[in-house]
């Protein structure tokens, strides 16, 4: 459950290039140990982020946790389905649970990423 | 070290504390102090006066008591922020009940039911007051709530500056300054004219980096504001109105805050059924819109069901508060004023929507009657025009503060004498007259100061 054309963060964010822009989540990983999120706080459109700084909260019965942007950029959309649903991010991490649509200032940021594999390592997985 | 003699209030004998130091095997209570430098140490008896009877003790603290004026004695037409309203005994009565008059703020669940659905329906009944959606369970007092919305603004818009009215309370403003100095946040201060808040001065002063407008309403000087247009002016450049409340009894009059578009109502709960208490304990009161709850600070008590599907209290949202969540917290405040919210539950719930009405109501009259009556008195005159509650500001032949000294002589409380805070008003002098006042008081003010020469 652990995508191989995905980028992922030391703090567990995902990021998915599609043509020119960065869509962004949170990991599997992340969200089961979260368990139920049950809110979650995401920047407004245009607000900018930058890589490996906070852009958001994401709260769950359990706990609440700082979110990372992976990459530096420009939101062009949050995902609106999040505020009546943040269940979708424990029923879909990578896909309707997504949460930034982000213009890049620099893609190649995404070179400093961890591979699957790296992260698979990171959470103690088996690597394929 | 002062040998051990017995107190007929602490029932601690000679022979409990060889057992407690054998217990814990110290030799005598000296040893439990050698930490403390003998330098810094009181070695010898304090100086005390020789031991007094009870009797004798109880005269010479009454004697002192007396020497005190107080609003049961006085006619105290002293408002600015602390108000003299008549306390139901049903109030203290019931407050006063063991199961609440606790040394703490009692929060489990599991034991503390009565206590939570107080705080529950305090929030409840705050909300219909102001016309808010949600509020919590109350903070430590107007000021402190003040600057509690301030940050809050500024959290909620993610913008670094605030317009304050400077017809809010000068120790509502000082504290909001406290607050927000090192949060990089500017302070503006918008000039009050003719006692109100210019509405054309408010748009030149907001902008794209305003967090909030702050005014109060009625104001310090006792004012209506222009409510309406001041809301339409915050929220034209995205900015929040913060709507401060020195005397939330108002709002059974007036229309409340939130049907004018507020977005935070902050202030003062004190004269809803606590005492004046010589200035605190008081009881600052925070509502707000049910999207901004999450930005919320202090503690708020929610109502769900157990497992049994039966009815319960608990506090939530919890995730927003300190102990959670640490530097990210929404304030450092992880207390409230619980007790004095429960008087202010039981105020507004025993006299209900009418009752506070009319206490609005008399409040209103007895404050027009005696700003027409005072008005009357050669030298007196109202320093502002505008509709007022039931406070207003009244220009003196002399430095009110001599008023005051020579009211006192005769058992009367006077007003607010507003150079201490303003000092182009030095002249002026801000009077409150609740339903406490009787008309007799009232004219027996007008009497002495017609005879003030």
């Amino acid at each position: 459950m652990y995508p191989d054309d995905l980028k992922y963060t030391k703090e567990h964010e995902w990021a998915r290039l599609e043509g020119a822009r960065v869509r962004v989540g949170i990991t599997l990983f992340a969200a089961e140990r979260l368990s139920d999120v049950v809110f979650i706080e995401l920047p407004a459109q245009g607000a900018k982020v930058k890589q490996l700084q906070t852009f958001g909260v994401i709260e769950s019965v359990k706990a609440v946790s700082d979110l990372y942007a992976p990459i530096s950029g420009t939101v062009v959309e949050a995902n609106p389905a999040l505020a009546e649903h943040p269940e979708l991010v424990n029923q879909d991490p990578y896909g309707q649970g997504w949460m930034l649509l982000i213009e890049p200032a620099d893609s190649a940021e995404l070179q400093g990423l961890l591979s699957v594999d790296d992260y698979r390592r990171l959470i103690g997985e088996p690597v394929n | 070290m002062t040998p051990w003699t017995a107190h007929k209030y602490i029932s601690l004998t000679e022979a409990d504390r060889q057992h407690m130091l054998r217990t814990i095997g110290v030799p005598s209570v000296e040893d439990l102090f050698t930490d403390v430098p003998r330098s810094v140490r009181l070695l010898r008896a304090l100086d005390l006066p020789p031991v007094p009877s009870d009797a004798e003790l109880l005269r010479e603290l009454r004697g002192l008591s007396e020497r005190n004026g107080d609003a049961d004695r006085f006619a105290c037409f002293l408002g600015a922020g602390a108000y003299d309203h008549f306390i139901p005994s049903i109030v203290w009565h019931l407050a006063g009940r063991s199961e609440f008059y606790t040394a703490y703020t009692p929060y489990q669940a599991e034991i503390m039911q009565g206590e939570l659905q107080a705080a529950y329906e305090y929030q409840s009944l705050l909300c219909a007051l102001t016309g808010m959606e949600v509020s919590n369970a109350s903070m430590y007092d107007g000021a402190s709530a003040t600057a509690e919305a301030t940050v809050m603004a500024r959290d909620l818009t993610h913008r670094d500056e605030v317009v304050v009215s400077s017809a809010v309370h000068p120790e509502y403003r000082q504290v909001v300054r406290t607050y927000t100095r090192h949060l990089g946040v500017e302070v503006r201060d918008l000039l009050h004219q003719r006692g109100v808040t210019p509405v054309e001065m408010a748009r030149d002063l907001l902008s794209e980096r305003t967090a909030a407008l702050i005014v109060q309403q009625p104001n310090f000087f006792g004012g209506l504001e222009d409510m309406g247009r001041l809301a339409e002016a915050a929220h034209a450049v995205g900015a929040l109105l913060v709507v401060a409340a020195a005397d939330p009894v108002a709002y059974a009059l007036l229309k409340p805050p939130g049907e004018w578009g507020a977005d935070i109502v902050a202030g003062e709960g004190q004269p809803l059924g606590n005492h004046l208490n010589f200035g605190g304990p008081f009881l600052g009161m925070l509502a707000t819109r049910q999207a901004f709850v999450r930005r919320m600070p202090g503690r708020l008590v929610g109502r769900t069901v157990d497992t049994q599907g039966r009815r319960g209290f608990v506090l939530t949202l919890q995730t927003r508060e300190q102990h959670i969540r640490r530097e990210h917290a929404t304030s450092n405040i992880c207390t409230n004023e619980a007790l004095n919210a429960l008087a202010a539950a039981i105020y507004m719930a025993a006299l209900g929507r009418g009752g506070l009405r009319q206490v609005a109501e008399v409040c209103a009259r007895r404050a027009h009657y005696a700003m027409g009556r005072l008005a009357q008195i050669p030298g007196f005159t109202p320093a502002f025009e505008g509709p007022t509650f039931h406070e207003f500001v009244l220009r003196c032949p002399r430095d009110p503060e001599e008023i005051n000294g020579r009211l006192l002589d005769v058992g009367i409380v006077g007003g607010l004498a507003l150079g201490r805070f303003y000092p182009d008003l030095g002249d002026s002098w801000l009077l409150c007259v609740t339903e406490n006042r009787t008309r007799e008081e009232i004219d027996r003010l007008a009497r002495t100061l017609e005879a003030m020469r």
